[in-house]
């Protein structure tokens, strides 16, 4: 008997739960924003297979040698990836060496000691500092660090240090040094704020056990809140080196425009990006072209294997820091 | 106090102060370039700077109002499908999101973001450019359009996910369904803190300069959205890099231009923000 009652209709199935689910409008907006959605996958995926597919004459003609030979010559066709892959790697190491003791000093200084309205001022500052467009720095490093580089810095360098070779040879005032430097400048606004956040996240007991123990206020800070941050100020690094590799106006503008390998740091030279800015919409043959497409590949593998480690480490330390 | 405890106090002074120091160095930097850029910005400007075309090389004189207009008909491009899509697929992250698919959507929306400015103008050329047969407004749009699509889908995202999901709730059990709840109560609840990723989108793609080199590429005219278009960025570039000082004078009067419009949407957009506390983290 109980058997016979039929508490309620059967939920209904396919294709009429899709046209109730319809009627009531949830279903189109998820299926509307899920359009919106696609297109970001669409473009990522279409942008990977365009570098891909608009440089199979270069990977075919010089496979890995591509990777290995520094001759970069579009007159007899010859095309190698070494001088350009060495300026960006070179110009972005001088960057992160001027810009992370600066960086984390700044931002230690934001997080543990400056008062909360100096702290919060300065870190305005320097977010701004951050939306200054490239072509900008590029601009000022142009007509004011490069005289100021011939001038002052590098003939101090040499007079001091030449007695190492990257410190020697001739002095242009262009070069991988001034284009370190302007890095540097642009990584630092980076390093500083996401240090500093790693940095807030320390919990305070950390500091105040340090203190306890007798430590004196820079003991506390350096041997118990910065290696407890580190994770996230690592990630603070690597993004600035991921923004570093891949910036091309400022250092287009300074690196000097030579594609050669050189062993000073004065000497003039090339980064991947800039190459292409320069050669891309003069290049004629189809193997120039697609030589610059495969460069640009090479750059952004570069870059996303730096990102991603960037942010793996900075999940790691915001996970940490909220347990 | 022994010696060693002196010295331990003495370190700890110096490095905390040497801190302080560096802070100073960051902030200095700022106002170092935006001292020098106005004070050369300044000395190099007249009205001719906003009402006259450029002029092409071995020509003196001249101004870079097709640079300007260049540069909005292109930003307004880039806003019109960048701004749109992102808001939108921000939303999809946010509100409708699984759990497989929104995290690849995620994942590829900040390999976009992290993708090196002039790739993205390789792609823009090779998708835009080339089917065009040119140069034009139009492919440099679409360029900026990329840059500015992740960075609004996740700044829209982080703000949405931030509204209580107790106000959800609450609309929820008012009977509203869920995109009336989002359209309704969300996006109200969070519109500061996604106009403010927006204004810092738009912000950021304003100065971008490497993506524009051969997508718009360079004009001395006005002309259609499907010729090729002077921008103030590409202007800069190369006025810095020619031999003539009457050049590099307009590159400082644009740089100076370029860089207090993207100062002050910076400034406008935090102030938006730090106004209205509707958004608690």
């Amino acid at each position: 008997m109980a058997t016979s009652v039929r508490m309620s209709a059967p939920p209904p199935t396919g294709a009429r739960a899709l046209l109730l689910r319809l009627r009531n409008g949830d279903e189109v907006a998820r299926l509307i924003t899920l359009a919106f959605a696609c297109i970001i996958l669409l473009v990522t995926v279409g942008l990977i297979y365009q570098l891909w597919s608009t440089s199979a004459l270069p990977r075919h003609k010089f496979g890995f040698g591509f990777l290995t030979s520094s001759q970069w010559n579009p007159v007899t066709g010859e095309f190698g990836a070494v001088p350009f892959i060495y300026g960006t790697v070179v110009t972005s190491l001088i960057a992160l060496l001027i810009a992370v003791p600066l960086g984390v000093g700044a931002a230690i200084f934001l997080a543990e000691l400056a008062p909360p309205r100096i702290s919060s001022t300065f870190t305005f500052f320097i977010e701004l500092l951050a939306a200054v467009p490239s072509v900008i720095y590029g601009l000022l490093a142009f007509f004011a660090l490069v005289p100021l580089m011939r001038d002052y810095v590098e003939p101090f360098l040499r007079k001091t240090m030449g007695f190492l070779p990257v410190f020697s040879g001739t002095i242009f005032g262009l070069g991988y040094l001034t284009a370190g430097v302007i890095l540097a400048i642009m990584t630092l606004p980076f390093i500083i704020s996401i240090s500093r956040e790693a940095l807030l996240e320390v919990p305070t007991e950390q500091r105040e056990a340090a203190l306890a123990l007798g430590a004196t206020r820079w003991e506390s800070t350096w041997q118990a809140v910065v290696p407890y941050a580190r994770l996230g100020i690592f990630g603070s690094v690597f993004l600035g080196l991921a923004r570093a590799l891949g910036e091309t106006m400022a250092v287009t503008m300074v690196i000097g425009n030579d594609p050669k390998v050189h062993e000073s740091m004065f000497a003039l030279g090339y980064s991947i990006a800039a190459i292409i800015a320069n050669e891309f919409s003069e290049a004629t043959t189809d193997l120039h072209v697609q030589s610059l497409v495969l460069l640009g590949l090479v750059l952004f593998l570069l870059t996303i294997v730096i990102n991603a480690l960037a942010r793996l480490l900075i999940i790691a330390t915001a996970r940490r820091g909220s347990s | 106090m022994t010696l060693r405890n002196r010295w331990r106090k003495t370190l700890s002074y110096v490095m905390l102060s040497l801190t302080g120091v560096c802070a100073v160095v960051a902030v200095a930097t700022l106002f170092l370039i935006l001292g020098y850029l106005v004070y050369n910005g300044w000395r190099s400007i007249d009205w001719n700077f906003f009402t006259q075309l450029s002029k092409p090389a071995g020509e003196t004189g001249g101004g870079m109002k097709n640079a300007i207009v260049g540069s909005f008909q292109i930003i307004l491009l880039a806003t019109a499908i960048g701004l749109p899509v992102g808001f939108m697929a921000g939303v999809y992250l946010a509100e409708f999101g699984g759990k497989t698919f929104a995290f690849l959507v995620r994942y590829m929306a900040d390999l976009l973001n992290g993708v090196p400015s002039i790739v993205i103008g390789i792609f823009a050329y090779a998708v835009v450019v080339v089917p065009m047969h040119g140069n034009s407004a139009v492919a440099g749009g679409f360029a900026l359009a990329l840059i500015l699509i992740p960075i609004t889908a996740r700044s829209t995202e982080q703000f949405m996910t931030s509204v209580p999901e107790t106000l959800r709730e609450g609309a929820l059990a008012l009977g509203a369904s869920k995109w009336r709840t989002i359209a309704t109560v969300v996006v109200p609840a969070a519109y500061r803190g996604i106009a403010t990723g927006m204004i810092l989108g738009v912000a950021r793609i304003a100065g971008e300069t490497a993506p524009l080199l051969f997508t718009s590429g360079s004009s001395d005219n006005m002309n259609g959205l499907g010729q090729p278009t002077a921008s103030l960025p590409v202007m800069i570039f190369y006025r810095a890099l020619s031999p003539y000082d009457d050049w590099h004078r307009q590159a400082w009067a644009a740089g100076m231009v370029l860089l207090l419009l993207v100062l002050l949407a910076n400034i406008a957009a935090r102030m938006i923000l730090s106004r209205g506390i509707s958004v608690q983290k």
